[in-house]
């Protein structure tokens, strides 16, 4: 066997033309469609935008379809298209409490203004395969068109109920002379503050963020969570462009927002009351909404005062791993030629070998005198 | 390889000169004058997603990008190499955003953009060295939090450090560390030279090139200008020692050069070539002949006529 170290430049296009072939697969199956995707494949799209930091279902669905379906790689696309993007400003802050609802649950209240409303969800089906929609089964019948969920004033959130009580701490008030932090445009140091720390959470990858939100049930720095409230549908984005100094529509995001409500035993301060973590996604996506809230409750443990004992606490480490791209970025850079190090390494194995055996004999001739 | 000097058809439509945008370019040009200003220190810069992956050399690549002209020459090389695959990508990709000129030749070359090596070719005045970067944080295996290591560095305690190679020496006999060797910078500041072998460590003092450092992943710029004093840790009883060869190049007879060893077959042949393609291509063009030459694979020496 002969290792080839010359030649790169021919095989890397070779490879690529190969990827391509591989790509489209057996070309009697039909090519599918970026309009597929999107609509067929609708979470999965979902959840590139969100990890992928950039609301554009098109943009997503292609990225997918280049990927072969690689999530990370599909992320990866959109984020190096992303960087090349101008940035014109930052938009109004959104409104969920006027968001015009596609589902909305609570597991504090059963019922609750606005009412609970199940929506389009996983929840409750039967994990059984569907082998009619392999036979590529009829499309289900539509359902029935019903009027708009939402009035005019929105749907309060239950955390705003709450308030009223005084029972939930307030919600920091947004301060306008603090810009809202970027860590794709700054560096991101420590200690990162909560705009920061929910950024990384929201492109932060969906199993990391899903297993150290788990992490925090299981006992390593517990929480007492309760999902005060989750809701999925359609927010509208305003912009005040500085030559006309009011807000315009730009246009309308399908997000998913949890609050969740976490026990606080209260300080000498502040007497006991509920506290919050939030998140909030591109799309649907419960798990990963519900998993950011548990986190962002839980890198909370320095403002709070409780001891930061587990991973979830220690914003380093959760911030640090959250993005799936640099992390794919550095395992997989393992396979990069590294025989210079190698050979460093195997130089100093070898000599570390033979002063071993040097030592082994003297220790032998020594024990036999 | 025969593409010595090459110049490039127009650069990529739709993106900046270099890809960046001048904004970030800036930026990164800030990043770096300050890092020049405080050699060694490492200075946090706004990393943007490039279109490769991290880990790959994106801090590299965004240092080229922002201090590379239109009459610059690059060089790109990987484990010492103009021809390994990951080189080869990054040339490629300057080829076509940039449009500059490329070449192998460490002496022709404005831009040396390396990853795990230095040349063995001196670099001179003028010329700038772009280190990739994968961890630049000398004491992180020691201490894994950020807010830990740069309270160390901005009081200069670097006890962890010195007991770590001590500790080396009590268990060993000697320093266990064989690349990425730290070094101390203008007697200030304790600094990662990147996973290049130690072997090149003392090309890095007084050298007369500009050497940058970027790591993209882990958002940080450092540098050591030109003529600047680069001392590797050691101890007066334990001096620091680079790795010696016990043969010559087996393709062009080169000695003090690192040599990368190459598996010939399964029964234990081997043999030791340079890491440096370049170098050794033109030992050879120069006539010197190593002892394996006639019999070596043309994947290793690059000659297509030799099968």
């Amino acid at each position: 066997m002969y290792v080839a170290v010359k030649g790169g430049e021919a095989a890397i296009d070779n490879a690529h033309r190969l990827l391509a072939h591989a790509r489209r697969g057996d070309p009697a199956v039909p090519e599918l469609a970026t309009e597929q995707i999107d609509e067929q494949m609708s979470l999965l799209v979902d959840r590139v935008m969100t990890e992928g930091s950039l609301y554009d279902r098109q943009l997503a669905a292609l990225a997918l379809k280049q990927a072969r379906g690689d999530l990370i790689e599909a992320v990866f696309l959109v984020r190096a298209f992303r960087t090349t993007l101008p940035r014109f400003g930052y938009s109004e802050p959104v409104d969920t409490a006027r968001m015009e609802l596609r589902r909305r649950i609570s597991a504090t209240y059963k019922d609750l203004p606005g009412g609970q409303v199940l929506g389009p969800t996983f929840d409750y089906t039967h994990r059984l395969l569907d082998f009619m929609l392999m036979a590529n089964g009829e499309a289900p019948v539509a359902p029935a068109e019903v009027e708009a969920l939402t009035d005019e004033d929105g749907t309060p959130r239950v955390t705003d109920l709450l308030d009223a009580e005084g029972l939930i701490e307030a919600s920091s008030a947004l301060q306008d002379e603090v810009p809202v932090g970027d860590l794709t445009r700054e560096p991101l140091s420590f200690p990162a503050e909560r705009d920061l720390r929910l950024q990384a959470l929201a492109r932060g990858d969906e199993g990391f963020v899903l297993a150290l939100g788990y992490s925090t049930q299981r006992g390593y720095g517990r929480t007492h969570p309760f999902v005060g409230e989750v809701r999925v549908g359609e927010v509208e984005v305003e912009f005040t462009p500085q030559e006309l100094g009011f807000p315009v529509p730009l246009g309308r995001l399908t997000v998913t927002e949890c609050q969740m409500i976490s026990q606080f035993k209260g300080s000498a301060a502040v007497p006991p009351q509920f506290t919050r973590g939030y998140g909030l996604v591109f799309g649907q996506s419960e798990r990963k909404a519900m998993a950011i809230s548990l986190v962002d409750r839980s890198l909370r443990a320095r403002e709070l005062g409780e001891d930061v004992v587990a991973p979830a606490q220690d914003e380093e480490f959760v911030l640090s791993h959250a993005d799936n791209l640099q992390a794919t970025g550095f395992v997989e850079h393992l396979k990069l030629p590294h025989y210079v190090d190698f050979q460093a390494e195997l130089d100093l194995v070898r000599r570390m070998r033979a002063e071993h055996e040097r030592d082994q004999a003297i220790h032998l001739s020594e024990a036999a005198e | 390889m025969s593409t010595h000097v090459s110049a490039t058809a127009s650069p990529e439509a739709g993106y900046n000169f270099a890809y960046l945008d001048e904004q970030t370019k800036r930026m990164i040009r800030r990043a770096i004058l300050k890092a020049i200003a405080i050699p060694g220190y490492q200075v946090p810069f706004a990393s943007r997603e490039m279109p490769m992956p991290y880990g790959w050399g994106t801090g590299g690549v965004q240092v080229t990008a922002s201090i590379l002209g239109r009459d610059d020459v690059l060089k790109v090389i990987d484990q010492g190499s103009d021809d390994t695959t990951n080189a080869v990508s990054i040339r490629k990709f300057f080829e076509r955003t940039a449009g500059v000129r490329t070449t192998t030749h460490t002496r022709e070359a404005t831009v040396v953009q390396t990853r795990h090596r230095i040349p063995e070719e001196t670099l001179r005045e003028g010329q700038v060295i772009v280190y990739q970067v994968p961890i630049p944080e000398p004491l992180r295996f020691l201490e894994p939090r950020e807010t830990e290591t740069r309270k160390l560095h901005a009081l200069a305690e670097y006890g962890l450090m010195h007991v770590k190679l001590y500790e080396d020496i009590a268990r060993h006999g000697h320093i266990a560390t064989t690349y990425a060797y730290p070094v101390e910078v203008a007697g200030r500041y304790i600094m990662d030279p990147s996973p290049t072998p130690k072997f090149d460590n003392p090309k890095m003092h007084l050298m007369a090139a500009l050497q940058l450092f970027g790591a993209g992943r882990e958002k940080r710029i450092y540098a050591i200008p030109p003529y600047t004093e680069v001392r590797s840790l050691d101890f007066e009883d334990h001096p620091f020692r680079i790795q010696t060869f016990k043969e010559p190049c087996a393709l062009c007879a080169a000695t003090g050069v690192y040599l990368d060893e190459v598996i010939m077959d399964d029964r234990g042949g081997r043999m030791f070539v340079c890491s440096d393609s370049d170098f050794c291509e033109e030992r050879r063009s120069a006539g010197h002949r190593g002892s394996m030459l006639a019999d070596a694979p043309a994947a290793l020496t690059g000659d297509s006529t030799h099968a």
